[in-house]
């Protein structure tokens, strides 16, 4: 059954913990033991290489891909991904936007939104749409609704994305890359997305390249790399410039190339 | 010529009531595979191992074995062995429709695989079971993707209905021949006959190119 652990950490509980998540893909060990820990309102940034294993930890710790190993609790309740009924219910309040929006495409954006309101949440279609409304307006789409994916800027289908995981009212939302599949002049608007939500105190892990970005709005960052997080720690700790870290030096990278493409 | 053009008119509203029956057997037999083929399609993809392999079993069999054959043996064969006591009309529906349904769920499990497999992740990352995915998400567009391929099925099955003549089916085939072998007139009766397949094909196909139209995903661009 559910097993109530948390409650004997410290007077701030995490709403997340992950602990020891392995994960093999065909051969490969991408994640090896990785745990870390959220509180309510904060936001990590995992940075690193690709291929360090970003994608692969979000993805475990919704189960869209099963760890091999490794426990996830949500507000102190750890859960039982075996059980359907029980896996179901975390994934819907955990939001995941992805890097290609992964929008439905025969649906337009308001129904986008509004789909997992009807067919998960089981609301009435007109209340789903009054929801889905009020969340495309809040990532400023009010004027797109009717709009379909393939008739979207790849910078308003991350919105629709960003508006259909906050319509289900998540407690942690999990970011993959959400500005890397996006041209340059797009990045921009899905950034002040997620600063809004940061703002409001959203829970979240985001994965990104983008380093200002993290410099200015990060809790924590999280340095992985071959499967393992090599550092941790406030931005002012591992990215100041005269900080000697790995993540120091790969951001110093990405900037450079920054510069070098513009 | 006179002789021809009477022969024809003459037999005509006994094989337009043949086409009915043809009509009957070709969208009873659709919609029998339309149903099974979308059930073996799911099975084969998200199923268990035992699902696949029967699924796999089934349309091996029936693509394997001709129609022809498959008629006999179901309905002199099988039926009978079971005590199913259907007509004929009632049992070439149900071969056919056997039949083309290992055919459709090929054509809906293709167009299934070919959808990007993101949404079926976004669609569980917002705690949809994976049966409502494939309800909401799956099939809404791999039935749309699919009606290119099942039109020519459509196509195929009409004319395969043809076969049902030899269980004794009264459909456009089996009234030309009685016609024909009574009057003589084999040329111009067949002629019609062909003619009947001909238009019944082109109407079929032409209403499934209007559906496509009509469901086409707005912006989507093949």
């Amino acid at each position: 059954m559910l097993t109530k652990e948390a409650t004997t950490m410290t007077q701030e509980k995490p709403i997340l913990r992950i602990e020891n998540i392995s994960k093999t893909l065909g051969g490969k060990e991408i994640l090896k033991s990785v745990s870390l820990s959220l509180k309510k309102g904060e936001l990590k940034v995992l940075i690193g290489p690709s291929g360090a294993g970003k994608s692969t930890l979000l993805q475990c710790i919704n189960f869209l891909l099963p760890p091999d190993s490794g426990r996830v609790w949500l507000d102190g309740v750890e859960i039982q991904n075996r059980r359907k009924r029980d896996l179901y219910a975390f994934r819907q309040q955990v939001g995941m936007i992805f890097q290609d929006f992964n929008l439905f495409d025969h649906l337009d954006a308001l129904e986008n939104v509004a789909i997992a309101l009807r067919k998960v949440k089981k609301m009435r279609r007109p209340e789903a749409r009054d929801r889905a409304m009020a969340e495309l307006e809040r990532v400023g789409l009010e004027d797109k609704i009717n709009l379909y994916p393939a008739e979207l800027s790849g910078g308003q289908k991350q919105r629709v994305s960003i508006a259909r995981a906050l319509a289900m009212d998540p407690k942690i939302m999990l970011l993959d890359e959400p500005t890397s599949a996006l041209d340059p002049e797009l990045i921009g608007e899905v950034l002040s997305v997620i600063r809004d939500l940061a703002h409001g105190g959203m829970t979240m892990i985001l994965a990104t390249h983008q380093i200002a970005f993290t410099r200015s709005l990060a809790h924590e960052v999280i340095f992985l790399e071959n499967g393992i997080i090599l550092e941790q720690g406030t931005p002012a700790e591992l990215l100041s410039p005269d900080a000697c870290t790995r993540s120091k030096d790969f951001c110093s990278r990405l900037d450079d190339l920054c510069e070098e493409k513009g | 010529m006179f002789d021809t053009l009477s022969a024809i008119l003459e037999a005509l509203p006994y094989l337009l009531e043949g086409a009915l029956v043809t009509v009957g057997i070709v969208i009873g037999a659709m919609g029998i595979g339309l149903i099974i083929g979308i059930h073996m399609a799911v099975g084969q993809i998200y199923g268990n191992r035992a699902v696949r392999w029967a699924v796999g079993f089934y349309v091996w069999f029936f693509r394997g074995v001709p129609v022809l054959v498959l008629l006999f043996l179901f309905y002199f064969g099988l039926f009978a062995l079971i005590g199913l006591n259907l007509s004929a009309f009632a049992a070439s529906i149900l071969v056919l429709g056997m039949t083309t349904a290992a055919y459709q769920s090929q054509i809906f499990r293709g167009a299934m695989l070919s959808l990007p497999r993101g949404q079926f992740q976004a669609a569980k990352a917002l705690g949809m079971s994976d049966l409502t995915a494939i309800i909401s998400i799956i099939l809404p567009q791999a039935l749309r993707f699919s009606i290119p391929a099942w039109s020519n099925e459509y196509s195929i099955i009409l004319k395969d209905s043809a076969l049902a003549f030899v269980l004794g089916t009264s459909e456009i085939m089996a009234r030309s021949h009685f016609v024909a072998s009574r009057t003589y007139h084999h040329l111009p009766l067949y002629i019609t006959a062909g003619c009947l397949y001909f238009i019944l094909t082109w109407l079929g196909v032409r209403a499934l190119l209007k559906l496509e139209e009509k469901v086409r995903i707005p912006g989507y661009a093949h």
